[in-house]
């Protein structure tokens, strides 16, 4: 148990976690689909359609296929979306309309343990997808193992850092439609420029700086390097990125709930 | 059927289960509870009465440890809340103002994962769940889905899953508010059920028939301070007394012939409430001279208490 002054964490977190997975489990093949549908979707419109007008790409000195390109973005930005949309319109729908953490919060569980529940839910629901997401990747052949392997924690630690951030805009925003405004400014912008569909080099100088700051361009040189099994030093700054971003990003995720919560 | 682990007498006792000493609340500027001391005793119902605004909700929400206070102290099984809040409220159930049943489980499962919020084994939790839901009539219902249920339904849910833990105290904030009396009144039944089974119940109402109905003892509070508390039917006698007549359009030779008595009473402009005591006769006296058809008369009641405490001005 963590008493540090007012926070209180105890394992207890693991109810609230357990209770997002009782839901999940209802209609799991329903959140099965997405992980399974999308990288097909993908595969099929860029790596087909667009990838026979780019042939191949250079990353880190290797010819690749334009389709081993994308296939670790797909990955990467699948684990910002889960954790992300987990924990701001998930989270939100159970924190204001259904009152659900007001309810827990008149049981022995404290704020801290309902708000860790929900962000490592947030990342597990990141690991779920990921998982069924690399399989069907890997039918293609686009996985190298055993370092593929690797992406399970990173997405895990991914979806916990995004979890976190989102968890933020959860206890600041006073409405779910303001719920646009970071996934306008922060998710799209990511999404495009943190070296997904192009390599970040192709930027002009001002704006690949600009794209270190982003955790997606982490994230994404991570699975990248894991899929096809190059990995370099550069993926422990990512690593070490992800961790301080979240070791910043749940304690003032933790605050903010506080603040808004507990009156 | 022994759903209380306390359970048997229906006395009281002597053991305070809850004493909560100058309570405050303010939000900034704004204070929502001013003064607040009360105790609640082994067994006993205790009813927390006031308007709308008055600040039972911030007190309650205080005593179930939800909202930590601005001062006061606050003892619940004999520990102190700020330092013992976590145990303390394995011993409460809560039944909150709002229903906030998890509308993405079923019923039993509620129940069943509010029972894990409590550490009970998830064996034991199935058992538990499903006692409660035929002790509140709702065997037939365990797998529909929260949103499935009428409103009297989901507040039964929402009792049942705050007997989960079997606490020693149960906490309800206004318990039958929008309910249809059909749906109160079966929620009475359950709760008295539950106090003559030896539970001790702390409530919130601004129904005075439901204060009177299941209170043992009551504090009325408004503007955030306790006015008055005591037994409902010594509250009606002191504040109030035993008979009240209300006279339709009173003509000014009434008003007059009240005030020369210096009887108590309000004029309401089309309606004078005349509050009476023991033996004084007063239908005869009042009813005989100034009277045809537009006089009652009726026995006083809580409400007349509340009104005549707390002033008839709209709170909203």
């Amino acid at each position: 148990m963590i008493e540090i002054g007012p926070i209180h964490i105890s394992r207890r977190f693991f109810r609230v976690w357990r209770r997002n997975l009782i839901v999940y489990q209802r209609i799991w093949k329903v959140n099965f689909l997405p992980p399974i549908l999308e990288p097909l979707f993908y595969l099929l419109a860029f790596g087909v359609g667009l990838g026979s007008f780019i042939e191949s790409i250079t990353y880190r000195g290797e010819v690749i296929p334009y389709i081993s390109f994308i296939a670790p973005s797909l990955l990467a930005i699948n684990i910002m979306y889960n954790a992300f949309f987990e924990n701001t319109y998930a989270s939100f729908v159970r924190m204001y309309y259904q009152k659900t953490f007001d309810a827990m919060l008149a049981t022995p569980l404290s704020l801290e343990e309902v708000i860790t529940g929900e962000i490592v839910w947030g990342a597990t629901k990141s690991l779920i997808a990921t998982a069924i997401m690399l399989s069907v990747v890997s039918l293609f052949g686009l996985v190298h193992f055993p370092t593929g392997l690797l992406i399970l924690p990173v997405a895990f630690l991914g979806g916990f850092a995004f979890g976190s951030v989102g968890m933020i805009f959860t206890g600041i925003l006073s409405s779910i439609d303001l719920f646009n405004l970071p996934i306008f400014l922060f998710i799209t912008p990511m999404f495009l420029f943190s070296g997904t569909f192009f390599p970040v080099e192709n930027l002009p100088p001002w704006a690949q700086s600009l794209t270190v700051v982003f955790p997606l361009t982490h994230l994404v040189t991570l699975t990248r390097d894991l899929c096809l099994g190059l990995p370099s030093t550069a993926d422990l700054w990512s690593v070490a990125y992800l961790t301080g971003l979240s070791a910043l990003a749940f304690p003032a995720a933790l605050f903010v709930m506080q603040r808004r919560l507990i009156h | 059927m022994g759903l209380m682990q306390t359970g048997g007498s229906v006395h009281l006792n002597d053991r305070k289960v809850l004493e909560a000493k100058n309570l405050r609340k303010s939000f900034g500027e704004f204070v929502a509870v001013e003064e607040v001391s009360f105790e609640l005793h082994g067994g006993e119902c205790l009813g927390l009465l006031g308007p709308n605004g008055a600040g039972k909700t911030s007190t309650i929400r205080m005593v179930y440890g939800f909202s930590p206070m601005t001062s006061g102290s606050l003892e619940i099984f004999g520990k102190d809340m700020k330092a013992h809040w976590r145990s303390i409220k394995y011993g409460i159930g809560v039944c909150q103002q709002e229903n906030n049943l998890d509308p993405d489980l079923t019923v039993l499962q509620n129940l069943k994962v509010f029972a894990s919020y409590f550490d009970i084994p998830p064996k034991e939790a199935a058992k538990r769940a499903a006692e409660l839901l035929e002790f509140m009539g709702l065997d037939h219902r365990v797998d529909s889905r929260v949103t499935e249920l009428s409103g009297g339904m989901m507040r039964r849910v929402v009792i049942a899953r705050a007997l989960i833990n079997s606490p020693e105290l149960l906490i309800l904030d206004e318990p039958t508010t929008g309910l249809d009396p059909q749906s109160r009144h079966q929620v009475w039944d359950r709760l008295e059920s539950l106090r003559s089974q030896g539970l001790s119940i702390l409530l919130t109402t601004h129904y005075m028939d439901e204060a009177a109905r299941l209170c043992d003892r009551l504090v009325i509070i408004d503007h955030g301070r306790v006015l008055v508390e005591g037994l409902p039917a010594e509250l009606v006698k002191s504040h109030v007394g035993r008979d009240v007549v209300e006279v339709r359009n009173p003509g000014d030779e009434l008003r007059s012939f009240v005030k020369e008595l210096g009887l108590r009473h309000e004029d309401l402009e089309h309606r004078l409430i005349i509050y009476g005591d023991e033996g004084d006769r007063l239908f005869e006296r009042v009813g005989k001279i100034y009277c045809s058809e537009n006089c009652m008369l009726r026995a006083a009641t809580l409400e007349d208490v509340f009104l005549v405490l707390t002033g008839r001005e709209l709170r909203e």
